[in-house]
């Protein structure tokens, strides 16, 4: 590979590819894919690709894009070459994973009660105290089944054969899992064949996973005999409806909005044609503000009047519970290593980035003097907006974002620009490599902790991109783990 | 099944039907505009007042121009009763009610959608339009073949078909109401047939025209049509079949439910049979007070349902 000779000779970074090794050799979890691949005409993906598109759109995996005209749905753009990862590899960001999530719901249960960790000086009492994510009517509540988080996303990075780092935990309403599913949907129809070569792990099963996780959740106070689950969303215009349909579809749990369901007898019911039923699980895609206008943000329309005391009475579970943003709250971020220790008795098996708080006067000098090389994040900040990756930027961006990190250090973090590992996507003139995450999901119950053998790869389309939000110009992929 | 689910699978079908019925009106009229240029201005009106546009429509127009009028019903999105604006209604309702729907009907909603939208992006040259009217007829019988063969037979089944024959009974009433006019016997028409052009453009709007021949052979005449359209079991969208449906699906829904409502009583009330009724009793009563009588039952029935089984908080 002349490029890569070149590159290093000039001294630019060289990424870890998944696919090819540094020789060009096609890596082990890739060597059956490559082999077919070299067998394909380029022309025909190309044509396999334009139709996964049409495919999209008929059944309307689409997403809104806030501020943009009416009606405006857009694709989140998917590419044909799957991401494929080892048994091997696997077991370990599993067992790393469960991990974490245990670790994650020890801590809300301890920041909501005692707050252990605090009195053992492991982590500062400001950063809860002052935290926006921290929620007062939390303390002292008792989740059903003590779980907090029901489902999880963790965001991982990869920048070598054995470097997996956690990027942030989704805490709080994760999405993506319709793409994670659809995704394969569409290489099983795209792609039969290569099922029957590669012995590639089944996700197809999560969402009756996710129904048997919600209903192990059920309130003790439970008055239906089986539980009755339903999701909620903000209704037709939120960026994730097609999600929440999806998963309720495919959970078979009512899809409700905040205005099919009221309060009767100290219950949740829904109004259904028969009048009103009783909800044991809510499944809320509702974030916590907009929950409950009588015991948060009094002006939310999508929200149902006295839900949290019906919750607090343990009469619902929600799911996640409200109040677990403090968790994945990027303030929190840099004490995760510390979290999973004081909860597990255990060193982290997932690595934390490196992270410069800038709240400490000595990292901010760093953080300034270092800004070009560093990447920099709101606290409070998702999507990938109001983010500064240094070595993109320009003089003029840096300078401004230095300025807003003087005003408001304490709401940034920093970290090292990392050398994101490359997937190839398939573009014009063929294998491209471009930087991806990968995103699994974990559901959580009182017996069982279960992560799905895949997840949502997202990948920065553009080259050299190392932003992979699909609000910034990000696609995905099938994300494939192979078994033994 | 929710309250909201109900009513949104309700209207969807309602604005389904109601979009393939103003394609058919459009047809017909195209037709007549085609064949007889001097009495075009006058079917373009009564276009637009069948399907409840005209007073929307003269705000924006001092004519009935063909290509105004044809804009304004086809894609005008200032206009909530045109086909575009009630196809995105329809998705928009599917959405809403997208885990009562099976992939089929959900896909074939989607894609009829979509199609339009970029059949209807801009004005229709006349030699399109055909097709563009043929494409609208299209689209909504393939979801309601979806709805046909891949939805199990239960109350979101009947919400939907309910939501399909009130709307049509409406539209079939309208059509014979603007038209009532020319059926009722002048003194001209008196005994003889009826203008060609004129009954063949009502047997057209509904999909009917073949099989009227085939169904009264021989002379067709005011109370021959009226027979079909009203009290004909047979006809698909007569007031009696679309009268009988929906009784049957509120029978399915009282069992399912256990439960009899109101709306139950109403809708038997409104069957039309043989027995009790008959064309000459009608048209010795008045046909224009019997049409509008029945569109008013059948816009009361429509909300009893509504409150019945709770569509709206």
């Amino acid at each position: 590979m002349t490029e890569t000779r070149n590159r290093r000779a000039e001294g630019i970074q060289i990424f870890f590819d998944e696919m090819k090794d540094a020789s060009g050799a096609p890596r082990d979890p890739y060597a059956q894919y490559n082999e077919w691949f070299s067998g394909e005409d380029p022309k025909i993906l190309l044509k396999k690709s334009s139709e996964a598109e049409a495919f999209f759109r008929r059944i309307g995996i689409t997403f809104n894009v806030y501020g943009a005209s009416e009606a405006d749905e857009r694709l989140i753009p998917f590419d044909i070459v799957p991401r494929i990862i080892s048994a091997r590899e696997w077991r370990t960001l599993e067992r790393g994973i469960e991990q974490r999530v245990r670790a994650i719901n020890a801590f809300l249960h301890d920041i909501y009660h005692r707050q252990e960790i605090i009195k053992a000086g492991r982590l500062p009492k400001e950063i809860v105290a002052n935290n926006a994510a921290f929620l007062p009517q939390m303390i002292g509540v008792s989740p059903p089944g003590g779980i907090y988080t029901h489902i999880i996303g963790v965001d991982l990075v990869r920048t070598g054969e054995d470097d997996f780092f956690v990027l942030e935990d989704n805490a709080r309403t994760p999405s993506g899992v319709s793409y994670m599913l659809e995704n394969r949907e569409t290489m099983l129809q795209m792609f039969p064949e290569l099922f029957t070569k590669l012995r590639v792990q089944p996700v197809s099963s999560y969402p009756q996973q996710l129904r048997k996780s919600l209903s192990n959740c059920a309130p003790p106070g439970m008055r239906n005999a089986s539980p009755t689950v339903a999701v909620l969303t903000p209704g037709i215009h939120n960026s994730a409806y097609f999600e929440h349909a999806f998963l309720a579809d495919e959970m078979g749990a009512e899809l409700v909005e905040a205005t099919d369901l009221s309060i009767v007898d100290g219950y949740v019911a829904m109004r259904t044609t028969q009048g009103y039923q009783t909800v044991d699980v809510l499944y809320r895609r509702v974030d916590d503000d907009y929950l409950d206008p009588l015991n948060f943000n009094p002006n939310s329309l999508l929200g149902v009047p006295g839900i949290f005391d019906v919750y607090r009475a343990g009469n619902i579970t929600l799911a996640n519970a409200p109040g677990t943003g403090i968790a994945d709250d990027k303030a929190l971020y840099s004490y995760m290593p510390d979290i999973v220790e004081f909860y597990t008795g255990e060193k982290a098996i997932l690595k934390n980035v490196p992270t410069h708080r800038c709240s400490d006067p000595e990292a901010l000098a760093y953080v300034l003097d270092h800004l070009k090389e560093l990447v920099v994040k709101e606290v409070h900040g998702s999507g990938g907006y109001g983010m500064l990756v240094g070595p993109a930027a320009s003089k003029k961006e840096l300078s401004a974002f230095a300025k807003k990190l003087k005003a408001r250090p304490g709401n940034y973090i920093a970290q090292p620009t990392l050398a994101l590992s490359t997937v190839p996507i398939m573009t014009k003139k063929g294998l491209a490599p471009r930087h991806v995450d990968l995103r699994p999901f974990v559901l959580v119950s009182p017996n069982s902790i279960h992560v799905t053998a895949g997840g949502l790869t997202r990948v920065a389309l553009k080259a050299g991109s190392l932003v992979v939000n699909s609000s910034q110009g990000g696609g995905t992929k099938d994300t494939w783990v192979l078994g033994d | 099944m929710l309250g909201k689910t109900a009513g949104g699978l309700f209207w969807m079908f309602r604005y389904l039907e109601r979009s393939e019925n103003a394609a058919r009106l459009l047809e017909a009229g195209w037709r007549m505009a085609l064949t007889r240029s001097d009495s075009a201005d006058t079917e373009w009106e009564s276009v637009l007042t069948t399907v409840g546009a005209r007073t929307a429509y003269n705000r924006h127009y001092d004519n009935y121009d063909a290509a105004n009028v044809i804009n304004f019903l086809l894609r005008d999105k200032e206009n909530p009763g045109s086909i575009l604006s009630m196809l995105e209604q329809a998705r928009n309702n599917a959405r809403l009610v997208r885990t009562a729907l099976s992939r089929e009907v959900w896909e074939s909603t989607n894609e009829c959608w979509m199609t339009l939208k970029s059949d209807l992006a801009r004005p229709v040259p006349d030699r399109d339009l055909a097709a563009v009217l043929s494409a609208v007829r299209y689209r909504t019988a393939v979801v309601r073949g979806s709805l046909h063969g891949t939805m199990l037979r239960n109350d979101i089944y009947d919400f939907s078909r309910i939501g399909t024959f009130l709307e049509r009974a409406d539209n079939t009433a309208r059509i014979l109401d603007v038209k009532y006019y020319i059926l009722l016997p002048s003194a001209a028409a008196l005994g003889s047939s009826l203008d060609n052009a004129q009954w063949e453009t009502i047997l057209r709007s509904v999909s009917a025209y073949r099989s009227y021949r085939w169904l009264y052979p021989g002379d067709i005449n005011a109370k021959g049509i009226s027979d079909f359209l009203i009290l004909d079991q047979r006809m698909p969208r007569s007031l009696a079949f679309c009268m009988a449906k929906i009784a049957s699906h509120l029978e399915n829904l009282e069992q399912q439910y256990g439960v009899r409502h109101e709306s139950h009583d109403l809708s038997d009330r409104m069957l039309l049979d043989r027995k009790r009724h008959s064309v000459d009793r009608i048209f010795d009563d008045g046909l224009h007070e019997f049409l509008v009588d029945r569109i008013k039952c059948t816009s009361r029935l429509a909300a009893q349902i509504e409150t019945d089984f709770r569509f709206y908080g």
